[in-house]
């Protein structure tokens, strides 16, 4: 019964919560009806999210997000630096492809976003079978190492929290 | 409002100008659209964050209310930013880039846009 009512748990809180936060102010009547939203819409959408992703550790991702800010906050300095002193010639960009072990597509998509958010990469394409993702570096003379740091401290993370 | 509190907001905005500057001149300096790609999804991210925080501690200083519209912003720039730059990067490589330029794909398939998917039984 509760599972047909609330047929995702998380989409629900993150509709009442950011519903909270559009209005932006707190009263009873906005509670009430960032609840009803909260139930209507996945109620609605089920039929479109046949798999849902499952966390087995939720918690791990409020970690995860704190590295990924800490991270963002660098990247921007690192990359201004590239872009304010280096020479153009000297700017030496690489592509390098990284094998992946993450199969969910919602971790897939959430490891691209934070490629491209990070130190002077952007991912840009999967293979075909979504075994391996394509990034460019920015600079770099070490096109393993980036790929080793990609999966340390980013794939391991998903890894626990997806699967 | 304090001096204090003046020269924290003004810290964090020209702090987001400065990025902001950095981004777009990124835009002019950089050599092709995949460096340049670099330079817009970076440098803005802090950029805006910067205008965002600032932004925050004015109203809590200011009416000492807390205001949760600037998180939100930041939410959603986080959301679609890497998606415009994917596309980005998408579009250029398929008009100006071959294959044989790319690091080849470890798994049994090459890179998307080139090599089709594994078929799997419901295609067929």
């Amino acid at each position: 019964m509760l599972a047909r009512l609330i047929p995702h748990p998380l989409l629900s809180l993150a509709l009442v919560l950011v519903w909270l936060a559009l209005v932006n102010t707190f009263t009873l009547g906005n509670l009430i009806l960032a609840i009803a939203i909260g139930l209507i819409i996945p109620m609605l959408t089920a039929a479109y999210w046949p798999d849902r992703p499952k966390l087995s550790k939720p918690l791990k991702s409020i970690e995860y997000v704190a590295i990924v800010i800490w991270d963002i906050v660098l990247a921007n300095i690192e990359v201004a630096k590239i872009i304010l002193f280096r020479k153009e010639r000297d700017i030496r960009s690489r592509w390098v492809s990284v094998p992946l072990e993450l199969t969910s597509p919602e971790a897939i998509t959430v490891l691209a976003g934070t490629i491209t958010m990070t130190p002077g990469t952007v991912s840009t394409m999967l293979s075909a079978d979504a075994g391996c993702i394509l990034v460019h570096c920015l600079n770099t003379d070490d096109p393993d190492g980036v790929r080793d740091e990609i999966k340390a401290r980013y794939e391991t993370r998903l890894m626990e929290i997806f699967e | 409002m304090e001096f204090i509190a003046e020269l924290l907001i003004s810290l964090f905005l020209v702090v987001s100008g400065v990025f902001g500057f950095v981004g777009s001149y990124g835009l002019v300096k950089l050599k092709d659209s995949v460096q340049r790609l670099h330079a817009p999804t970076k440098a803005t991210t802090l950029g805006v964050g910067g205008v965002l925080i600032a932004s925050m501690l004015f109203f809590f200083l200011d009416t000492g209310h807390i205001s949760i519209h600037e998180i939100l912003i930041a939410l959603f720039l986080f959301l679609t930013a890497p998606i415009t730059a994917n596309f980005i990067a998408k579009t250029y490589m398929v008009a100006n880039l071959k294959q044989e330029k790319l690091p080849k794909s470890s798994s049994e398939c090459g890179w998307s846009i080139y090599d089709k998917p594994p078929s799997s039984d419901e295609d067929s």
